[in-house]
């Protein structure tokens, strides 16, 4: 698995690396692959190995009112967050790097205290806001809140693709009568979709996992962290094992559909 | 006015670009920074007295240490998992390493609360790995991993290993192979290449990565809360309890400041070194 690139490699290193290598491998997707089986268990409490197989966690999940509107209440506020911090992270990292005014740097600096900040203390605070306001409970209010931790994802990532752009080809454009907007949207844009599609996945998955914020701003209306967070800690049932694969194969999914049109599975993490 | 000392920096092509920093800077700062610094500010509310109670009640400094302790060791647990990983990723054939990456992106974006209610089946009492200790004969009884300190370690690992691999294997992949050739072809043996040449140009990797590990450890909320059953208690559990339970802002706001300094502390104190080190090194 691992050949010798340089020459001092010895065999035992090898050796040790590819076991460290399978004994982490192992220990990163061990929790993935049990969720599997127990939710195709037919015991009617978590059981391992299943005494059978059935089906019936999925159709529990599918015929559940509450599991559902969680859902669909998560993919609208997923949706909707993508949309908003594409575009609000898309304008900031077009402004960062194309501008030529002074403190751009000191800007920068001041949209990415999102991710410095720890989670729980900005749910607090907003929590604190929105209730004045009268905004908890409303999908919305969510929204608004995850954009501000997802814009700092669209505005890394598109910057850094913006600075291998030659601004000249837009310069090109406007000379040959382009408007600045038709400049960017026909020859710049164009260059750097694979970075913005990344930072949609990332935005989008973000928003979907995101259980504190939404915990305190969802009130009695839960998103599907938040009752999966309610399930965990009042009954282990395997319905959410069920919805435990499902979303590891949305994962997959959103994986291979950014691979294929984003900037490819490595430079997503980062 | 205009062709006063500062007419140059106002003239129009200085500013080009701003407008489009307006709208998102301005939505930062509306649901951003300005609920939290209003949060933040409950902590001076007319004295000064929630900031002294929450360094100097034993319980909160005990909360404190526990979980730096806490961030430290998942921290130190991370990078003796990541680095080699890093450096298998760095010189495999790049066939191999997607694969691997596969196997790091895989779980780093699958939910916290699927990974979370994972742990909890495998480690549960009667869960997987007590039932398979206990029926190859290595124990007698179950172990408990969960409600403790053990999940809560197991469990945020898992899910800040990446984020050690990541900024390790970025450095790695950057190393100069001839350097290490050089050093062997000088007839240095292999521990040494590896203290004296290779980890101190990776030492920017390992520093990166363990701020950042460092830094959302202690700041997690969902893992403890669920896998230490509350018996583990961190600074976002106590912030949590003081706002929902005791309806104690002021000292919520206290807690988080506190909290906070730490990680602006750690995170710009290292991000500096890290910057001299380039420099000078």
């Amino acid at each position: 698995m691992t050949p010798s690139r340089t020459t001092g490699r010895s065999p035992a290193l090898n050796l040790f690396l590819v076991i460290w290598c399978a004994l982490v491998f192992g220990f990163l997707m061990a929790p993935l692959l049990i969720v599997f089986p127990i939710s195709f268990s037919s015991a009617s409490y978590l059981q391992f190995p299943p005494p059978g197989w059935s089906l019936r966690w999925y159709q529990a999940y599918l015929s559940d009112y509450a599991w559902m509107d969680a859902t669909w209440r998560s993919v609208k506020v997923a949706l909707a967050t993508t949309v908003l911090s594409t575009v609000l992270g898309t304008m900031l990292a077009f402004s960062l790097v194309r501008g030529r005014y002074p403190g751009r740097a000191a800007l920068g600096q001041v949209a990415n205290t999102p991710l410095l900040v720890p989670t729980i203390i900005y749910s607090v605070a907003v929590y604190g806001l929105f209730a004045q306001m009268r905004l908890i409970g409303q999908w919305w209010g969510i929204v608004l809140a995850h954009t501000v931790l997802a814009i700092p994802y669209v505005t890394i990532m598109v910057s850094a693709a913006l600075k291998t752009v030659d601004p000249r080809l837009e310069q090109a454009a406007i000379g040959l009568g382009a408007s600045r907007l038709t400049a960017i949207r026909r020859v710049t844009l164009p260059i750097i979709r694979p970075a913005i599609i990344s930072a949609m996945f990332l935005a989008f998955i973000s928003s979907f996992d995101e259980l504190v914020v939404a915990m305190f701003l969802g009130g009695v209306n839960m998103t599907l962290p938040k009752k999966m967070f309610d399930n965990i800690v009042n009954e282990i049932d395997p319905t959410i094992a069920a919805v435990s694969v499902l979303q590891i194969l949305l994962v997959c999914v959103c994986l291979l559909l950014a691979k294929r049109f984003g900037m490819g599975g490595q430079k997503i993490g980062v | 006015m205009r062709r006063g000392l500062f007419s140059l920096n106002l003239s129009r092509k200085t500013w080009s670009g701003i407008g489009g920093a307006v709208p998102p800077i301005l939505y930062i700062t509306l649901l951003f920074l300005l609920p939290v610094l209003i949060f933040l500010g409950g902590a001076f509310d007319d004295t000064p007295r929630h900031l002294v109670r929450s360094v100097s009640d034993p319980l909160y400094q005990r909360v404190l240490i526990d979980t730096l302790m806490l961030g430290l060791y998942v921290t130190g647990i991370c990078f003796i998992l990541g680095y080699p990983l890093a450096y298998a990723l760095s010189v495999m054939p790049p066939r191999w390493a997607l694969v691997g990456f596969a196997f790091l992106l895989l779980p780093f974006w699958t939910s916290l609360l699927v990974r979370t209610y994972a742990w909890m089946v495998l480690l549960g009492r009667n869960g997987v790995i007590n039932n398979l200790l206990m029926g190859l004969g290595l124990i007698d009884t179950p172990v408990s991993f969960l409600n403790n300190m053990s999940g809560v370690l197991i469990g945020m690992v898992h899910v800040l290993l990446p984020y050690m691999v990541f900024p390790l294997f970025d450095v790695m992949k950057r190393v100069d192979g001839s350097l290490l050739s050089a050093a062997e072809g000088l007839g240095a043996p292999g521990w040494k290449i590896f203290l004296r040449v290779y980890l101190p140009l990776t030492l920017p990797g390992i520093l990166a990565g363990s701020v950042l590990v460092f830094v959302l450890s202690i700041g997690f909320y969902i893992t403890p809360a669920l896998l230490g059953g509350g018996r583990v208690a961190t600074m976002a559990l106590m912030i949590e309890r003081q706002v929902r339970e005791f309806l104690d802002w002021d000292f919520a706001a206290a807690l988080s400041l506190v909290l906070l300094i730490c990680t602006l502390l750690v995170s710009i104190g290292l991000g500096r070194l890290l910057r001299g080190k380039e420099i000078h090194g």
